[in-house]
């Protein structure tokens, strides 16, 4: 079962593999057959991002004029699918008198950036460097 | 739980499962990997906290 998921893994475009790693996170470990580091990432990280959430933290704009708040929606929007079905709720407002919107603000950013981490490593792994 | 220190420890066990899991590949390696890591959080951090102690706000 694992030799022929990885044969499947191996035969898709890793650029594939590391956008649905990143989309729906720990699918790229999962699509390459790592089933239990897929299954970990894909309930650690939504539920760190939740977290944030509900600590009040924000989904920052893409605020151009204001660098530091641009990247921080860049790092955001790192968590993938959960970042979506959040604004869609509507989600994510912020609430900057909150005593945690700053540690809601920390939850989600690193949410988002290690979600893009584990889409890299998805991505080595589908291109057979690791 | 809304203490720093509650909070510290509840981001310290995300990021040091995902980083154990993400860079080991046994899991009892993975397990000691992310002891450490998170042990490293908490006490490093209760570290610094000590050290900026004495420094003005």
């Amino acid at each position: 079962m694992r030799a022929t998921t990885i044969e499947r893994a191996q035969g898709t475009n890793p650029l594939v593999i590391a956008l649905a790693a990143w989309l729906v996170p720990g699918a790229g470990h999962l699509w390459s057959g790592q089933r239990v580091k897929g299954l970990v990432f894909l309930a650690v990280l939504p539920a760190m991002f939740a977290t944030g959430l509900a600590l009040q933290g924000r989904l920052f704009p893409f605020e151009l004029q204001q660098p530091l708040v641009a990247l921080a929606a860049v790092a955001d929007l790192g968590i993938g699918l959960p970042y979506f079905i959040a604004k869609a709720f509507s989600l994510g407002g912020g609430s900057v008198l909150a005593v945690t919107y700053e540690y809601g603000n920390t939850f989600v950013i690193v949410a988002g950036l290690l979600n893009l981490l584990v889409a890299c490593d998805a991505w080595d792994v589908a291109a057979g460097r690791k | 739980m809304q203490t720093h220190l509650g909070l510290l420890v509840i981001f310290a066990a995300f990021v040091s499962i995902v980083f154990a899991v993400l860079l080991r590949d046994e899991p009892r390696s993975q397990l000691r990997f992310g002891a450490t890591l998170f042990g490293a959080f908490v006490v490093g951090a209760i570290a610094a906290g000590w050290l900026m102690l004495p420094l003005p706000l």
